[in-house]
């Protein structure tokens, strides 16, 4: 094996997010020998690693929307309220009840299912386009200006579902977050639609260049013509439609709404899964595949710590203690190092 | 230096203020200061609505606060109630410990405090004149003996997976430490698996998710700290392609609305009643306090154990 093109694979950016994806899963299978065991059941298929990619779903998806926001230099703390707005919103307008008549369940939803979930997105990306307003028009610091929706946002998702869990009782929602769609999970679809059009968006046209440049230095690329504060904006609205449509899937997935829980500290996880995929808090390049693995190497952790035993009140300790070594070895002092490297070259 | 002056001259006011109003309002509208934990649950709801009302019915009048489940939102609360000198406090602690210094400021203001629905852990225990509340711990001894009642005569071994409540919180130690009593002595039952779900659907289902992934068939019982998170477990045991209820025993605490449909639709097997109606109780208590009379230190709310088949009968007298 050609030794330097090892070393080449691993300073690539994505290697050590990847590696400790890998090993993770590999713990996991140590400790459990049915880990990597998938099987079909009902039509789809049924396992761990289903588990972990299903319910990564949402906070990929928060994710991803925060990425570009990240590469920007700004940063969103409100994602998790925005997710709990969404979430109160849609439980609200399709809320439904179950009338049992003669003995038969009938659903009744109280708007109509798209039309509501139109209204559920429409909040997401109000509410991104609040938070891009106070950055790019108002100029605000971006986590003060997000902080306000971070706060005010929990308030709000309680008075609309008057401090109560509300219950969904309208079938047809659920398939958002618990249905299956060529026997994987249908959350993976949204998840895999969103990434390709970000990637799209960025890769394929001048986007990802001009957010790149925003993050490296915002004067300079006002000064090149890039309209950095039209596209702050609307970076910014598109986080809040993604935290959107992550609250849509979680409040379909356990089938009600609750204002104080769904999506808390959210943001942290999601600023951590795209740090932990390789992308600088600094701004400038990001990677969304790389935000992709940070996701999944969360859930992975999680779920790692409930299937293993960990006693319940040391889970966060070993959770910061993987991230901590994740984060450390991202380091490019410590990656010259390992790779033993002179600095200059 | 500043803040401590300040508070030396705050609480030398409200303990001559505390004083003064004690006696001024004895005769005239008691004035009771409550700290809610939050609005987290359909039964930290209903125990809300009993509070409200029957202040209402007993002519209290009623100071309420919201913590949204965060301490330092409630020694605020606290603290604020202590500056309005109210008569008597009342508050259902979020969390057992750290209520040390803000319980001394009411203590030294001479405002009694009342605790409701959950314990402190205190190292003087006349920093509250009294607690009204379930006792979980014999809440979970009740699910252990149903537990036990419902495998009489059959062969073990019966696993049980848990689903724990939010680490540290009164329920969730107690509840734990009941069960594990009634099985400590009945070899037959073990607990093969234990995490928090936090008291949420959620995390109820996402917990359960990853313990049938690693356990499968062997968990026949699931014993969960609250009914959320058993309908949350019940989610997850379906869609695992099993039958809640059948294949894998579902016992759950607070008897709430969703735990009796649950329970109507043969998916949850018993549900442990833990009353938030303590509305009137407190409001007997708080008075006789305001009136310088002596009060039981712990008050029991009534409270029983409702297994599925009688479900449908209670359903439609139920508040919560």
């Amino acid at each position: 094996m050609n030794t330097s093109r090892l070393a080449a694979m691993a300073r690539h950016p994505l290697a050590l997010p990847l590696i400790a994806l890998i090993v993770l899963l590999v713990v996991n299978r140590a400790f459990n020998a049915t880990f990597f065991h998938i099987e079909s059941k009902d039509g789809h298929l049924f396992g761990s690693l289903i588990d972990i990619l299903n319910r990564a779903s949402p906070l990929a998806l928060v994710a991803l929307g925060m990425t570009p926001v990240i590469a920007t230099r700004g940063v969103d703390v409100s994602v998790g309220a925005v997710v709990a707005i969404c979430a109160a919103v849609a439980a609200v307008l399709i809320g439904g009840q179950m009338h049992v008549e003669n003995g038969v369940e009938v659903y009744v939803s109280n708007v109509p299912m798209p039309l509501a979930i139109l209204a559920a997105l429409a909040v997401g990306l109000i509410c991104g386009l609040w938070n891009g307003t106070l950055v790019s028009v108002v100029g605000m610091q971006p986590i003060i200006a997000t902080l306000i929706l971070m706060v005010a946002g929990r308030g709000i998702a309680q008075l609309l579902t008057s401090g109560q869990i509300i219950t969904i009782y309208y079938q047809p929602y659920f398939f958002l977050g618990a249905g299956y769609l060529f026997g994987l999970p249908f959350s993976l679809f949204i998840v895999a639609a969103v990434l390709l059009l970000l990637w799209l968006l960025t890769q394929r046209t001048a986007l990802g260049l001009f957010i790149t440049a925003i993050g490296i230095n915002p004067v300079a690329s006002y000064f090149a013509g890039v309209k950095a504060r039209a596209i702050t904006l609307w970076v910014f609205g598109f986080c809040g439609l993604t935290a959107a449509m992550a609250g849509l899937m979680i409040s379909s997935n356990v089938k009600s709404a609750d204002g104080n829980n769904a999506g808390l500290l959210m943001e942290l996880d999601a600023i951590l899964a795209v740090t932990l995929g390789g992308t600088s808090l600094g701004g400038g390049k990001f990677s969304l595949i790389g935000t992709v693995i940070g996701a999944l190497i969360i859930q992975t952790l999680t779920y790692t710590t409930w299937s293993l035993g960990v006693p319940p009140e040391a889970n966060l300790v070993v959770k910061a203690v993987v991230v901590f070594i994740v984060c450390v070895t991202q380091s490019d002092q410590l990656r010259q190092w390992l790779v033993r490297k002179p600095l200059e070259a | 230096m500043r803040s401590a002056k300040l508070k030396v001259l705050a609480v030398i006011t409200l303990a001559a203020a505390g004083l003064y109003s004690s006696m001024a309002v004895a005769a005239d509208k008691l004035v009771l200061g409550f700290a809610q934990v939050g609005a987290e649950s359909e039964w930290r709801t209903a125990n809300t609505e009993s509070i409200k009302s029957s202040a209402k019915e007993a002519g209290v009048d009623l100071k309420f606060s919201d913590a949204q489940q965060k301490q330092e939102n409630q020694i605020k609360a606290i603290r604020s109630y202590i500056a309005q000198k109210v008569d008597v406090i009342a508050f259902s602690p979020v969390v057992e410990s750290g209520w040390e210094p803000v319980l001394r400021e009411a203590k030294a203001a001479k405002i009694p405090v009342i605790l409701t629905d959950r314990a402190v852990k205190v190292s003087d225990d006349s920093l509250y004149t009294a607690f009204i509340g379930s006792d979980f711990l014999e809440e979970g001894r009740r699910g252990g003996r149903w537990l036990q009642d419902k495998y009489k005569g059959q062969q073990g071994p019966i696993n049980i997976a848990e689903l724990q409540g939010t680490v540290g919180s009164a329920p969730a130690i107690d509840r734990r430490n009941g069960l594990l009593e009634i099985i400590k002595n009945d070899d037959r039952f073990k607990v093969i698996a234990s995490q928090s779900g936090d008291f949420t659907r959620a995390g109820g289902k996402q917990v359960m998710e990853a313990f049938l992934k690693a356990y499968g068939k062997q968990i026949n019982v699931v014993y969960s700290h609250n009914d959320d998170m058993a309908i949350g477990a019940i989610q997850a045991i379906e869609e695992a392609g099993l039958k809640p209820g059948k294949d894998i025993i579902i016992v759950s605490f607070d008897a709430t609305k969703g735990a009796f449909q649950a329970m109507m639709a043969g998916k949850m097997n018993v549900s442990v009643e833990c009353s938030p109606l303590l509305g009137p109780q407190l409001m007997d208590t708080a008075k006789l306090v305001a009136a310088g009379k002596s009060v039981p230190k712990r008050i029991v709310t009534k409270e029983t154990v409702f297994p599925m088949e009688t479900a449908a009968a209670t359903f439609p007298s139920r508040k919560y």
